[in-house]
């Protein structure tokens, strides 16, 4: 009993040692320095024991820590240098498998210090702690719940690589499967009753089908939307600022639209309202009108005036629509038959622009601003039509030109003809 | 007594459409070819270069687009008056960029895309930067060339 | 002194008009054949006068010829005709050069005393083929490249030679626009030349001996030239320049792609059609004959072909019909099946 009792004293002390911050108090011991040679001896006891004792070791050379000069014992504590049993003496400051409540603490021991961390990354931030105590799982875990996610849930541990490691867990194609593994997973989500559908729908999304089809790095994850040490849903007042990390120009036409007064008043979040959150499709025409499945349907009323701006609206995209896929006709049926086009090609690029211009214009909700995008692209798209006619008149012209010459031609072997008739074949006659 | 004016009808008939006729092909082969030999007023383009505008024709803190190689391009004088060309080319979904010269850079309306005079992004969805052309002033004329 | 007497005194020309009122054509059976020769010399007199016109805008730079060319057909009044001219009435040409050799062959039209004009012929049609493939390049669009670097490829295979040969026809070691330098230059100045040359020995030889006829003797029926076989022929030319204006006009001919001598070979890669035989020879020959690699036998087996088409009239001497004739008469049948069936071969297989 009173060993127990000693050594939980002992625990609790080194915990307060462990948590108390860095720098702030005289008591707190310095982040490690970063020793010379990593000649220890946990490494070397620990690989020959085998089994969940030498897991550690295995790919340890790996962790970025390691890569840094750092030892086991910057986490674990003791005396790597002592050869046997008593480097784990917890008077040399062991502590064994830090709990997970504890990891926030020991990791911020460094992480939270900006001078230290200013001699490995100048940049890097020393917020992450903090932050994470704002998030859902730092909230959860310093109330006692230790099956929320902590550090090493997501940035892994023997090895901790580094982010820009396409290894890790938070490399950014790999951080939606990461997040998954809890928040996919329907007897693990149970006790906290929120949706587990989150990952599927993200992987149908536009943003899924760039990050994890195509690799491409600029797509958002799931911590670009939530926050990564910080996650936490966005509210309704930030969703708009969210989004406009990348699509900045949307929320600026949306700002000033007539939707946003009405949508604050409903609780309406800006963009999901309309693209809904995980399950983000690449945005269709069919989106804007007044029945489903336009979105605007969701709201306005048949018959109301809303339903016909969205109506409008969409004619208008329409309207263009069909005047470049005229136009882009005409034009391949020129070339087609031989016509040099390439004069058609600028007002015809030009009308593509103003198409998508016109999409986007559908941001501010104003019909104005939509149509009069709309009805220029109509006009250039006439411009490349009238050319690529003018290039099928001039194929008339030359068909003309070729019915002329052949008449030509015809009166002149006709005449060549009764010549030679007249002549008649000499010695025949 | 029939025959012979009849004869005499044909031959001059013939005569008359050989005459006809070759006054027609004269007509039709040489209306082509001295059309063919009138110079086009439109200037011999090369793939590589192309005169893109008249030095007079764009002031200082202004832009003009033209049309390089089947695609548009965009002719910049700076404010201090030097020539840039860049692919006016959105590098995000392909419209065709233009510059503003209250801002003093490039930038493309339909998703408020913005590049420096460089041709780097600044602000705004475009992945990459427009790929910049080299412009050389000859006399009178803005020549801008493809880098090999 | 009428100006007619003015220039007679000086251009004596009274005596060729003298000459051409006295030439006579035979008529016999399959008399038409005396007619190819013409038709091939009308399509060379538009090629000239096409190729001089297209001269004035076409560039012959890697840069510049592709583009040049798509000025000619887009920018240039009436330069879509003069193109799509030239290049139908190319491929005519080519045609009806061999039409007139196998004419000129199963007429028998090679005997003595016309040796020579059968082998100024039989020149010609090189010079002709030549012009086929150095003018297939110059519009420097992607099938005329790939189909260059294909062909000049065939050359470097001939034995002992070929290595070096290849490096003088494209000018370097790969197909660039030194190549396209040396090709205009064959085209528009070395092959004209060579022409003018064959085709005033062709042509006088043929003046010089008078018209071929068939049998032994002369046939008991002929057409003078003037005005009779002058008007045939007028109408014949008249029906080729309206076969190729509705060619020029219905099918223009394309500019294609630029070359890009970076870019994959396009799939289907052909030559010229008139040197797909060859092509489709050498593509199923095996690879190693008589102690040659196939396409070295292939190409030996060729320049022979082409010294034997050479060597037809001292094979077949004879005034009447001989066993030597119906050889040669027999292996002329195969050559004209061969070319026919490999070249429908080379279209049809996959």
């Amino acid at each position: 009993m009173v060993g127990r009792v000693r050594w939980a004293v002992l625990i609790g002390a080194a915990a307060w040692l462990w948590l108390a911050p860095p720098g702030r108090t005289a008591a707190a011991p310095a982040p490690p320095p970063p020793p010379a040679a990593p000649a220890d001896s946990c490494t070397g006891c620990h690989r020959t024991l085998g089994g969940r004792l030498a897991a550690p070791t295995q790919a340890i050379a790996d962790d970025i820590h390691v890569r840094r000069g750092f030892s086991c014992a910057a986490c674990h504590g003791g005396d790597p240098q002592a050869p046997g049993m008593e480097a784990m003496d917890p008077r040399k400051g062991f502590v064994g498998k830090p709990g997970r409540q504890r990891l926030p603490a020991l990791c911020g021991r460094c992480h939270a210090d900006p001078a230290f961390m200013r001699r490995y990354n100048p940049a890097t931030p020393t917020d992450e702690v903090a932050r994470f105590l704002t998030s859902v799982h730092g909230q959860r875990l310093v109330k006692g719940d230790v099956k929320v996610a902590t550090c090493t849930s997501c940035h892994g541990v023997h090895p901790i690589l580094a982010v820009a490691d396409s290894r890790s867990p938070v490399f950014p194609s790999n951080v939606p499967g990461t997040c998954a593994r809890c928040h996919a997973d329907a007897r693990y989500m149970q006790p906290y009753g929120i949706p587990i559908t989150q990952y599927a729908e993200y992987q149908a999304s536009v943003h899924g089908e760039a990050l994890l089809q195509r690799g491409s790095k600029q797509a958002p994850a799931c911590n670009d939307c939530h926050g990564n040490h910080g996650a936490v849903p966005p509210g309704v007042e930030s969703v708009a600022n969210v989004c406009a990390q990348c699509h900045a120009s949307q929320r600026d036409l949306f700002v000033r639209s007539p939707h946003r007064v009405p949508f604050e008043g409903m609780g309406l979040a800006q963009c999901t309202a309309c693209h809904g959150t995980h399950k983000i499709l690449r945005p269709t025409d069919e989106m804007v009108g007044a029945a489903p499945p336009a979105v605007c349907a969701q709201c306005h009323a048949p018959g109301s005036k809303g339903a016909a701006a969205a109506t409008a609206i969409r004619s208008a995209l329409e309207d263009l629509k069909q005047a470049l896929q005229a136009a882009t006709q005409v034009v391949a049926l020129a070339e087609h038959a031989g016509m040099d086009m390439t004069d058609a090609k600028l007002p015809l690029n030009d009308a593509q622009t103003q198409l998508i211009l016109a999409r986007n214009l559908v941001h501010s909700l104003s019909l104005r601003e939509v149509q009069s995008a709309a009805t220029e692209g109509v006009g250039l798209a006439r411009r490349a039509a009238d050319l690529g006619l003018a290039a099928l008149d001039e194929i008339a012209f030359r068909r003309r030109g070729l019915v002329v010459a052949l008449v030509v031609i015809a009166v002149l072997v006709l005449g060549l003809y009764l010549k030679s008739r007249t002549l008649g074949v000499p010695g025949n006659s | 007594m029939a025959r012979p004016p009849l004869r005499v009808t044909r031959r001059s008939l013939a005569d008359y459409l050989i005459g006809t006729g070759l006054a027609g092909l004269a007509g039709t082969i040489l209306y082509p070819l001295v059309r063919y030999l009138i110079p086009p007023k439109v200037r011999e383009v090369s793939a590589g270069s192309i005169v893109a505008a008249k030095v007079a024709e764009v002031a200082p803190n202004s832009g003009k687009v033209f049309l390089f190689g089947g695609k548009p391009a965009i002719l910049v004088r700076t404010p201090e008056g030097t020539f840039k060309a860049f692919s006016a080319v959105c590098t995000h979904l392909a419209c065709t960029v233009q510059y503003r010269p209250e801002i003093g850079h490039i930038w493309c309306a339909c998703h408020d895309g913005h590049y420096d005079l460089n041709g780097q992004v600044l602000a705004g969805p475009p992945p990459r930067p427009l790929p910049e052309f080299s412009v050389t002033v000859r006399g009178d004329d803005v020549i801008v060339t493809r880098p090999a | 002194m009428g100006l007619g007497a003015w220039l007679e005194d000086r251009l004596r020309w009274r005596a060729a008009d003298q000459f051409l009122r006295h030439k006579r054509v035979p008529l016999v059976r399959h008399g038409y054949v005396y007619y190819f020769g013409g038709i091939t010399l009308f399509l060379f007199l538009i090629q000239v006068v096409t190729g001089l016109l297209l001269l004035m805008y076409y560039r012959p730079t890697a840069d510049a010829a592709y583009e040049s060319v798509r000025f000619i057909m887009a920018r240039v009044q009436f330069g879509w005709l003069v193109r799509s001219v030239h290049s139908w009435a190319a491929n005519l040409m080519v045609f009806w050069v061999f039409a007139h050799l196998f004419g000129a062959f199963f007429l028998r039209a090679y005997r003595r005393p016309r040796e020579l004009t059968w082998i100024s012929g039989g020149l010609l049609l090189f010079v002709t083929l030549a012009f086929g493939f150095t003018g297939y390049l110059l519009p420097w669009n992607m099938l005329a490249y790939f189909a260059t670097k294909v062909g000049t490829e065939i050359v470097g295979a001939v034995p002992l030679v070929g290595g070096p040969l290849l490096v003088l026809l494209r000018g370097g070691e790969d197909v660039t626009e030194a190549t396209l330098s040396r090709f205009f230059g064959i085209h528009v100045a070395i092959l004209p030349a060579l022409t003018t040359l064959l085709l005033g020995l062709h042509l006088f030889l043929v003046q010089l001996h008078g018209m071929s006829h068939p049998g032994a003797r002369p046939p008991g029926r002929a057409l003078p030239f003037i005005p009779h076989v002058v008007l045939r022929e007028a109408m014949i030319w008249l029906g080729m320049t309206a076969l190729l204006a509705v060619l020029a006009v219905l099918l223009p001919w394309p500019a294609g792609e630029k070359a890009d001598p970076l870019a994959p070979a396009p799939a289907g890669i052909k030559p010229e059609w008139y040197f797909v035989f060859m092509f489709q020879t050498l593509k199923l020959i095996p690879s190693h004959v008589l102690g040659l690699e196939g396409e070295q036998a292939g190409i030996v087996a060729f320049v022979l072909g082409a010294a034997v088409l050479l060597a037809v009239p001292f094979l077949d001497r004879g005034e009447e019909p001989t066993r030597a004739t119906r050889i040669v008469r027999a292996a002329g049948v195969a050559a004209v099946l061969y070319i026919v069936g490999m070249t429908a071969y080379g279209y049809l297989a996959p």
